[in-house]
């Protein structure tokens, strides 16, 4: 039991940093700093540094792209990403189609799709959720009837996150209407361009633009365009929300908002003379999500290093916890940040392109409010804490 | 980054935990309690000669020359079986600061017995107005000439009536709570002046009011350098506290594993009340709490010796806020999952509770640690 890194760690770990500082460009991490929304092209622009770099799909097979890394390497790297901080790789490209493309796809699917999402030439998004399949996934409705090379796809996806740049779409659909339902589901690669489809935005409470719903009227997408066998689509996306371990709990996210929520709390007045810091309630408040956050950088790593051992492909249902105490944290980050700036969380300023109001108070402020109402996502997307929670109870405790 | 045991910890797991399921069983526990020290001599004898009580000693002193992760190992056992014996007093706190900071000679007079389970000591250091500041020490420590003169009160002396000898903090220079000035004397228990007053504690262990009146204690007595045992005393705490981390840690995996048992076989409603979701997702509540709880405990092992004072500190501190929150949570959903079978004094459940509740008050609660990491400036550093 030895919980320090090695010396190579520690040095690889100085090495993604030193690219990481050097390559982003500055306005995009200013953005992040910042917490303002990125555009299409910041993530396209930085994705293809990565991808130059090969570093876009390090977690793939080394013959697709992947770099071979040990899972603590694969940790550290996303950590520092996420700490210096740089934006992810589109995760439906990098972390959700391209490994089920991977693990399920034949070779032709592989051989035209891989190299493109590395390098972000398709932008992808993920038609999972509809109006009546939330939580309860595997009741989907969307319809898939084969005629001859094609599927005629009928129906309605929602929560569909940035589908407005979206090029292709990963989707579950029903093909068997007569089986049990999460046997009659299949998962086809669509082209988002293909005529029927109508994509409409959905406004956010934060007064962001990120999800959309999706309709589909008469579609015709080529069988070729599924991936992997008829009526087993539910088991590639089980595969899929599994998949993730590393970053789930986006320790480094975490990290870098509670700098920023310090460089902040040093700025604040807080009345009577002193600075939001200097309060020692605060500040203890503060402290109680680093505590928090400690302990989940230390089950994260456990989790990690167990990895070595060479666990199943299976989902882990120690994801569960991270994702649970991650996106509690990553909340109560959000809350701090938008109590830190007191009055001036007021002044509504949505941070979407066109709206150019005359900015007052602090210019940090505007973007701190509304993260706060958006990451209330955080633990609603990707199977909701409850669902986790149901998970862990199952697979783990098994009551 | 590697969270695996080595062989021969894995070893030293299986060896402590069957003998705590073959001896600590929840009935022969109460009949321990009742022995005269409120522990068992023949437990003790047993850690002795399964050569527990020598694990963190030197192999030239007759000990294994293990580190904190040993500790861990052991002391999450007794955690499982709610061990009463005075391992944390005798091995870790007054033991460590013999290891860390005893003369050749102390070491030599001293260690063996511990080893060999035939010397059993204390710590006396907190005391009434101290609360849990460490540096807040008023028992003095007069010198006479080549010896000294201990006069004071030492408050909450964990396992101090069953201890053979004391290490007695006392301030041989300086104001109460100057942090320089506080030496640490060893002292006999039966010396004349010592006033030893025991009691059982809440959770069934044993703890003791000192008053030391003149109680004079030749050269020999100091242990460490005169006027700095303050760092002693604080790294001998930090191992403590990463011990009772590991303790607790063995404690909540007992409760939890008992509350999902109960919540698969009591039955209401016609079905086992671990149908019910809100329970379920209480059960998993407690489980996400104690495997935070798990991951600081290993942290603390891991800082228990680390020679830089800070970090080590701001560490360990941390770990005995999760600690004690967790130990809150994971215990008081433990007594509501049960029902009223688990607010009765025969049942195990509430034993635990007691247990990881007083591990959240010994030196310093989750409030007072808090309050700590907080002042060390939290714990994500700027880049």
């Amino acid at each position: 039991m030895d919980l320090r890194f090695t010396p190579e760690e520690t040095a690889f770990r100085a090495e993604i940093r030193a690219f990481f500082r050097s390559a982003l460009p500055e306005p995009i991490r200013r953005k992040m700093v910042e917490g303002r929304h990125l555009a299409k092209a910041d993530i396209v622009t930085w994705q293809r540094i990565l991808n130059a770099k090969g570093w876009a799909v390090p977690h793939w097979p080394v013959e697709w792209g992947g770099t071979g890394w040990t899972p603590v390497q694969h940790y550290i790297f996303s950590e520092e990403m996420q700490q210096t901080p740089a934006p992810q790789t589109l995760a439906f490209g990098t972390h959700m189609v391209g490994p089920v493309i991977i693990a399920f796809g034949n070779e032709e699917q592989k051989r035209h799709y891989l190299p493109r999402i590395r390098n972000i030439d398709d932008w992808w998004c993920q038609g999972f959720s509809e109006p009546g399949s939330g939580s309860d996934l595997a009741s989907l409705k969307t319809s898939a009837k084969r005629q001859g090379d094609h599927y005629v796809v009928n129906g309605q996806k929602t929560w569909t996150t940035l589908a407005q740049h979206a090029d292709m779409m990963f989707c579950l659909v029903r093909t068997d209407p007569a089986a049990k339902k999460q046997e009659g589901i299949s998962f086809l690669l669509m082209d988002m361009k293909s005529p029927g489809i109508t994509v409409r935005p959905i406004t956010t409470i934060d007064g962001s633009a990120e999800v959309n719903e999706v309709f589909f009227d008469d579609v015709k997408v080529p069988v070729a365009n599924r991936v992997g066998d008829e009526n087993k689509g539910w088991d590639y996306a089980k595969y899929l929300l599994g998949h993730e371990r590393t970053s789930i709990a986006r320790v480094g996210v975490s990290k870098e908002r509670i700098r920023r929520l310090k460089e902040l709390a040093a700025l604040e007045p807080a009345g009577g003379g002193g600075r939001m810091i200097d309060d020692q309630r605060f500040r203890e408040r503060i402290a109680e999500v680093e505590i928090e956050l400690k302990a989940l950088e230390m089950t994260q790593l456990r989790v990690v290093a167990a990895e070595r051992h060479g666990r199943s492909k299976k989902p882990d249902p120690a994801s569960s916890i991270l994702k649970i105490k991650g996106s509690e944290i990553q909340q109560a980050i959000s809350t701090l940040l938008m109590e830190v700036i007191g009055p001036y969380a007021m002044p509504y300023r949505p941070d979407i392109e066109g709206v150019n109001e005359p900015p007052v108070g602090p210019d940090y402020a505007g973007p701190l409010a509304p993260t706060y109402f958006n990451w209330r996502k955080i633990s609603i997307y990707g199977g909701s804490n409850e669902i986790q929670r149901n998970i862990i109870s199952k697979a783990i405790l098994g009551l | 980054m590697d969270f695996d045991l080595s062989e021969e910890q894995r070893l030293l797991q299986e060896s402590v935990g069957k003998l705590i399921a073959d001896e600590y069983e929840f009935e022969k526990r109460k009949a321990y309690a009742k022995e005269p020290a409120g522990y068992s001599a023949a437990r003790w004898a047993q850690f002795a000669e399964l050569g527990l009580l020598g694990i963190p000693f030197p192999e030239t002193l007759g000990g294994s020359g293990g580190s904190a992760v040993e500790t861990m190992i052991v002391m999450e056992a007794f955690g499982r079986g709610l061990v009463l014996e005075p391992y944390l007093a005798t091995v870790v706190l007054a033991g460590g600061i013999l290891r860390r900071a005893g003369s050749a000679g102390q070491q030599r007079e001293l260690i063996p017995s511990v080893i060999a389970g035939k010397l059993r000591l204390a710590l006396a250091h907190g005391e009434r107005q101290a609360r849990y500041d460490l540096a807040d020490v008023a028992t003095s420590a007069r010198s006479a000439g080549e010896s000294w003169v201990l006069s004071g009160r030492k408050a909450v002396v964990i396992h101090g009536d069953s201890a053979d000898r004391l290490i007695v903090s006392a301030r041989t220079a300086g104001d109460q709570r100057d942090k320089v000035g506080i030496s640490l004397f060893l002292v006999d228990a039966k010396a004349p002046g010592l006033t030893v007053q025991g009691y059982p504690t809440v959770d069934g262990l044993r703890a003791a009011e000192i008053q030391l009146e003149n109680v004079k204690v030749g050269p020999d007595a100091l242990i460490g350098e005169r006027d700095r045992g303050l760092a002693i005393v604080e790294q001998a705490v930090d191992a403590g506290i990463a011990a009772l981390a590991a303790e607790a840690v063995g404690a909540m995996t007992a409760m939890h594993e008992i509350t999902v048992d109960y919540l698969k076989t009591r039955k209401q409603f016609g079905v086992a009340i671990g149908s019910f979701q809100a329970l379920q997702h209480r059960a998993v509540d407690m489980l996400v709490s104690l495997e935070q709880a798990r991951s600081m405990a290993y942290l603390a092992t891991m800082m228990a010796e680390e020679p830089d004072t800070a970090e080590r500190r701001r560490a360990i501190s941390a770990a005995k806020v999760q600690i004690g929150r967790s130990a809150r949570f994971v215990g008081q959903q433990s007594i509501q999952l049960h029902g009223g079978i688990g607010m009765t004094m025969e049942y195990k459940i509430g034993h635990y509770f007691k247990r990881v509740s007083m591990i959240d008050t010994l030196f310093g609660d989750a409030e007072h640690h808090l309050k700590l990491v907080a002042e060390a400036g939290g714990l994500v550093d700027p880049l």
